[in-house]
């Protein structure tokens, strides 16, 4: 049984050959092509969390397979955390489907959940932990728009502290052959901890420094409850914000990314430029979490 | 004259060249805990040509497992360990730090799972060791702890 905790898990081939087949189940993706595959398969999507787009995406990615979906919303997680544990909820789900999706506020849940499961279970983001799902889906989206992982030069701007998706995809690309551009406030600098892991290609930076040499722009919200307080929030907010102004420099080939929601780090008179790619990249998390549940399941 | 800060024992296991002042977190490491049924013995801040200052706990009657042993290096590499059987040490070696413990450190992350109340989990960490340096990274969220003495459980 092969479960998906930690990006750290995967090493280069793993990655590429996940990427390489979303790519085959982009068009049932989109609904052109039907596949089954996963007929007669139930998945357990587990979410303590509130989450939208990650929840969704996999329940669409399992039903343009075939499969079906049971869900556990953060509201009905409530209930059964007053008298249930955790260990508990698992070893009960995991009776009922084939796989289970986790999204939990606690850091090693989902490993934990693994370790009390009779079925695979996928990490859907676990507290200020691991989502490498979405790590999967940011890859795919540079390899799709960029054409290659191998070579290119990504600024990643906002809050590299708290961000559970900055530090996944910062180790997931430290596999590849990439010049990483940190740019954030000080005070949501990149941990110590994690600039020791990926030494190499990656430097601080100023964006006006770098925008015309960067083949990507990664651009991450800077989330208020990751903050101990709200006069520390307000602080940093906004002080990182993207406008199509700030893109004058850029090639004309480089894509802006983001891991969306977004607020207000990026302005809505980026969406019409040609490097807006962040809807599209939400839409490869169906391919990319297709290619995962199949892995896992079949 | 010389002295024994602490008796010989007849038949057990002595923790020679704990670093200073660690002796109670040796204890702590093997689970001797108040009330214990066994004999133990501990010298503190003992003078040592080699150290300048050593601890040394011995154990009456019993000899520890390795296993348990090697759990010292986490906090004490330069530990000795004699096995001593009719007063004669019958085994002697350096403890070396396991691989992976469970239950002996503590996470400092709040909010790792591995904190979690009622939950059945067991603290797990790799350990590793850069000459005298030895650090531990949480099995469960990954925190990488330093200075392993503050989070013995």
């Amino acid at each position: 049984m092969r479960h998906l905790i930690s990006i750290s898990d995967l090493d280069r081939e793993d990655i590429s050959y996940i990427l390489r087949k979303a790519e085959e189940f982009e068009d049932v993706a989109t609904g052109k092509r039907k596949l089954r595959i996963l007929e007669g398969k139930i998945l357990g999507n587990l979410f303590f969390e509130p989450s939208t787009r990650t929840r969704m995406s996999f329940e669409v990615a399992m039903k343009r397979l075939g499969g079906d979906v049971i869900n556990m919303t953060a509201q009905e997680a409530t209930s059964i955390a007053k008298g249930e544990t955790l260990a508990d909820t698992i070893r009960v789900v995991s009776g009922y489907c084939d796989a289970i999706v986790i999204r939990h506020p606690l850091e090693g849940a989902a490993r934990f959940a693994a370790e009390n499961s009779s079925v695979p279970v996928i990490n859907a983001g676990d507290g200020a932990g691991q989502h490498p799902t979405q790590t999967l889906l940011d890859l795919y989206t540079i390899k799709k728009e960029c054409g290659r992982l191998d070579g290119i030069t990504i600024a990643l701007m906002g809050d590299l502290k708290y961000s559970r998706t900055i530090h996944s995809l910062i180790r997931a690309l430290a596999l590849f052959d990439v010049r990483i551009y940190l740019i954030s406030p000080e005070a949501l600098a990149l941990p110590e901890d994690i600039m020791e892991e990926v030494r190499g290609e990656v430097k601080r930076a100023r964006l006006e420094d770098v925008i015309s040499e960067i083949d990507v722009l990664y651009v991450t919200r800077i989330q208020k409850e990751r903050f101990p307080d709200e006069e520390e929030y307000r602080k940093v907010s906004g002080s990182y914000r993207i406008t199509a102004e700030t893109l004058k420099k850029a090639k004309d080939e480089m894509i802006v990314m983001h891991p969306l929601p977004r607020v207000d780090e990026i302005h809505p008179s980026v969406d019409t430029t040609k490097h807006a790619r962040y809807f599209q990249q939400s839409f490869y998390g169906v391919p990319v979490r297709m290619a995962i549940l199949s892995e896992v399941m079949l | 004259m010389k002295e024994l800060v602490v008796s010989k024992i007849r038949e057990g296991t002595v923790i020679d060249h704990i670093s200073a002042g660690k002796a109670l977190l040796v204890l702590r490491i093997l689970k001797i805990q108040p009330g214990t049924a066994l004999t133990v013995s501990m010298a503190m801040n003992v003078p040592s040509k080699k150290m300048g200052r050593k601890d040394i706990v011995k154990v009456e009657g019993m000899f520890i497992k390795d296993e348990e042993l090697n759990k010292i290096a986490l906090i004490s590499p330069n530990a000795t360990i004699n096995l001593i059987k009719d007063y004669v040490i019958e085994r002697k070696f350096k403890v070396h730090p396991p691989e992976v413990v469970e239950d002996v450190l503590k996470c400092p992350n709040h909010a790792c799972i591995s904190n979690a109340e009622r939950e059945p989990v067991k603290a797990k960490f790799y350990i590793k060791r850069e000459g005298m340096r030895v650090t531990a990274r949480c099995h469960y969220c990954g925190r990488k702890i330093e200075n392993l003495d503050d989070y013995i459980s």
